[in-house]
């Protein structure tokens, strides 16, 4: 086998990994091979991640250090650290919107163009707009950012509007906290993403096209600054007789910005506050023009579909939900990253056959971040599809899906979302901002070891009002991780209330710290350690003094010590208080 | 000429760049001080109050100067699965700050964000942009002494 090229995982994961010193020092000590940084190709566990290019197909290798030895190997093509990957982690995936993510180079226009990228834009060239529209209305498409609106309708109201200026945004402020597939993407095929928003300027008439994108991502923001630069070079942006204009934004750091009214407001440098609808932003939107809104991921299909055709596009998915969905999978899995599946696969697929988690290891999955909801583990043949989600009180969300293992609390999950969510809220609506109070004060009522019976029925009876009572998604979403909970862990609830007792010894004031004598040896680092002196010279923890920092249980090299239920651990003198 | 002023030089006044003016002072300065909100407000021709209600309402505008570290831990859902609080407690410790506050020295300051785009690699902080992941208590507190040598010469 001969090596024709080394490609390199660098995006942000990659990074963070160490990617920038791999590549370093491999273009430091490497001089005839070509070496490129490439974006994310799903295998975020095994960073950095290298693959090896051969005349004979590739070789993948995990978590290579800029070391001599690691590259002596890789060189050699030997076996150690070679990752028995192709492209798919497991025959559950369909690899499509990602088929380029981490494959090219991620600020190449010209690999890009060397792999079918901008056919889909050619083709739709040729077209006339009410035909593009036809064409993915046919393919079934419905938004990824979390709503699941059909496209091709939300594109036809554009279309039909006269206006001298139609806007087009691509929503890429990803505001779920624990969500990367927009990121990813546009990292790592930045010309997908644009070719989707240029091919719908043509389908809608849009002239102007705005990103919105988080300003937490810096090498999303730079990969697409430099693809925009490139589509201007090549007069890409000219489309037939009109020229269209983008306009990269930075977001600032608000979870309600990702509500479309509110976007418009923060794009036209206001507070981001939503508006009551309608008038719907595609008969009044950016500073009163007609204007529509798509997520990231909406517009990485779209290439697809105009290259492939619609009706080859809705042959993946189900009845009402057509092809592939990303997911950022993370949390208590053993091949936490970038999924992509096709709709009408089961959330168990996902979890143990993609994310390799172990069966009996997991309780539940939170899909859909903080407007979603859990899905318990009995109930993971649950099909991912637009429809059946929503029955089990989940949505399918834009795409984030946390695994929870056996050792994680539900209750104290469900305070985290509504500790999130009443920080966010904008505070326009009464329900939505003391609502969204009052359930995190009862919860963490519940969670501090004092909470009752009537706490919890009455985060029952508040979480509908609330819905009820906002205006925004995020307010008529924000119970939802409650409601699930309750609905699907109520004996946590129960466990916490009635019997104070935390079952995951994961809430601090239901759970002690203990050292089991046993295996001690006595080595002292604990008691060097603890910050508040909480442990004695006889190895014993005082749990009145004791804070749950775990850090002796981080530090302790028997592994010897750990959380125990509340009130089995020892109590000082100074206890009580 | 003021920083905050140069900064401004180069963005049109209109409106809809308001965000993306203070954007710009705070890379340059750290943060968004009394005397940029009074400058900006006069750039843009609107009121004081008016940016300042602008600048409260997104997280990513600082009122208090950073340290010349700035550590944000990630509070997003897998890093918070993966035991964020605990990470942020031993920050707290080590260097006796806590979320939003910069120490003594002006070295570290320290803010809880949420989700830095790395969830497979949680729990996860990053130090002036650069994402450490995979934390251990360990880990971190060697990543800490690291820069505070680095920060002391
Ligand atoms: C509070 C809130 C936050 C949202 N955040 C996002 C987001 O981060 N990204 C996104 O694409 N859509 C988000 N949405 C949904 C968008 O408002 C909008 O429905 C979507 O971008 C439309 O695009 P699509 O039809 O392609 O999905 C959010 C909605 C609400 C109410
Ligand atoms: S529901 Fe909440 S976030 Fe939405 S507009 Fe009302 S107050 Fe603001
Ligand atoms: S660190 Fe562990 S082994 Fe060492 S003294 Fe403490 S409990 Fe014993
Ligand atoms: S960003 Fe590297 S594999 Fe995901
Ligand atoms: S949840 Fe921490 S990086 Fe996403």
């Amino acid at each position: 086998m001969k090596i024709t090229r080394i490609k390199i995982g660098a995006g942000s994961c990659g990074i963070a990994a160490g990617a920038t010193e791999v590549v370093d020092y491999f273009k430091k000590e490497v001089r005839d091979i070509p070496i490129v940084e490439v974006g994310c190709i799903g295998h975020c566990y095994a960073e950095p991640l290298i693959e090896v290019e051969t005349d004979k197909g590739s070789v993948f290798y995990e978590k290579v250090l800029p070391k001599k030895e690691h590259l002596d190997r890789i060189l050699g093509l030997k076996d150690e650290g070679r990752l028995a990957i192709r492209s798919q982690r497991s025959e559950r995936e369909k690899i499509k919107v990602l088929a380029l993510a981490g494959r090219i180079d991620m600020t190449s226009m010209d690999e890009y163009l060397a792999n079918g990228g901008y056919e889909g834009l050619k083709k739709a060239l040729a077209m006339k707009p009410a035909d593009i529209v036809e064409e993915v209305k046919m393919s079934g498409l419905r938004g990824r950012g979390g709503g699941g609106f059909p496209t091709g309708m939300k594109w036809s109201f554009l279309a039909a509007k006269e206006a001298k200026e139609k806007i087009l945004i691509c929503n890429a402020d990803e505001g779920d906290p624990g969500a990367f597939m927009d990121r990813s993407l546009m990292e790592s095929v930045p010309h997908q993403v644009l070719e989707g928003m240029l091919i719908g300027a043509l389908a809608t008439g849009a002239t102007k096209l705005f990103i919105y994108c988080r300003a937490e991502y810096p090498l999303a923001i730079r990969n697409l600054k430099i693809a925009i630069e490139q589509i201007y070079k090549h007069g890409l942006n000219k489309l037939n007789a009109r020229t269209v204009e983008f306009r990269l934004k930075e977001g600032a750091g608000a979870f309600v910005c990702g509500e479309e009214t509110a976007m418009i407001h923060s794009l036209e440098g206001k507070r981001g506050t939503p508006r009551f609808r309608p008038p719907y932003p595609t008969d009044s939107g950016y500073h009163g023009h007609p204007t529509a809104i798509n997520n990231v991921e909406t517009f990485g299909n779209v290439p697809l579909i105009l290259r492939e055709g619609g009706k080859a596009f809705a042959s993946v998915g189900t009845q009402g939900s057509k092809g592939t969905k990303l997911f950022a999978l993370a949390g208590d899995v053993k091949y936490p990253g970038l999924a992509e599946v096709p709709m009408g696969v089961t959330i168990g697929d996902i979890v143990y056959e993609v994310g390799g988690a172990e069966k009996g290891s997991v309780k539940a999955v939170q899909i859909g971040g903080p407007s979603g909801g859990c899905i318990p583990a009995d109930k993971f043949d649950a099909v991912v599809d637009y429809d059946s989600l929503k029955s089990l009180g989940a949505i399918m969300g834009s795409g984030g899906l946390i695994v929870i293992g056996n050792d994680r609390c539900m209750v104290e999950t469900a305070r985290y979302f509504l500790e999130f969510t009443a920080r966010e809220s904008c505070g326009k609506c009464t329900f939505c901002r003391i609502g969204t109070k009052r359930m995190l004060e009862k919860l963490e009522k519940i969670t501090g070891g004092r909470g009752t019976e009537e706490d919890v029925a009455f985060l029952a009876d508040l979480g509908p009002k609330i819905i009820k009572g906002s205006l925004c998604g995020l307010g008529q979403t924000a119970p939802n991780p409650v409601i699930s909970t309750l609905r699907y862990f109520r004996h946590e609830y129960d466990a916490h209330t009635k019997d104070h007792k935390c079952p995951a010894l994961q809430c601090n004031q239901l759970s002690d710290v203990k050292i089991h004598l046993d295996k001690c040896i006595k080595c002292g680092l604990c008691i060097k350690t603890c910050p508040v002196h909480a442990i004695s010279k006889e190895f014993v923890v005082d749990n009145a003094i004791c804070t749950r920092c775990n850090s002796c249980i981080e530090v302790c090299p028997k592994k010897t010590i750990s959380r125990v239920e509340k009130g089995t651990g020892y109590y000082g003198k100074s206890g009580g208080n | 000429m003021s920083t905050v002023a140069a900064s401004l030089k180069k963005i049109e006044p209109d409106r809809s760049n308001l965000i993306k003016a203070l954007q710009a002072v705070q890379e340059e300065e750290g943060y968004i001080s009394n005397e940029a909100i009074a400058e900006v407000a006069r750039h843009f021709t609107v009121s004081a109050v008016e940016v300042e209600g602008v600048v409260s309402f997104y997280a990513q505008f600082k009122r208090v100067k950073p340290g010349k570290f700035k550590i944000s831990v990630c509070d997003g859902t897998a890093c918070h699965i993966k035991g964020a609080s605990l990470v942020t407690g031993w920050i707290s410790d080590e260097l006796g700050i806590k979320g939003g506050e910069t120490d003594n020295e002006g070295l570290f300051s320290l803010e809880i964000v949420a989700c830095l785009g790395c969830c497979s690699l949680a729990p996860v902080i990053s130090i002036n942009g650069k994402v450490y992941g995979n934390l251990d208590r360990k880990g971190l507190l060697k990543i800490l002494k690291d820069h505070r040598k680095g920060g002391a010469a």
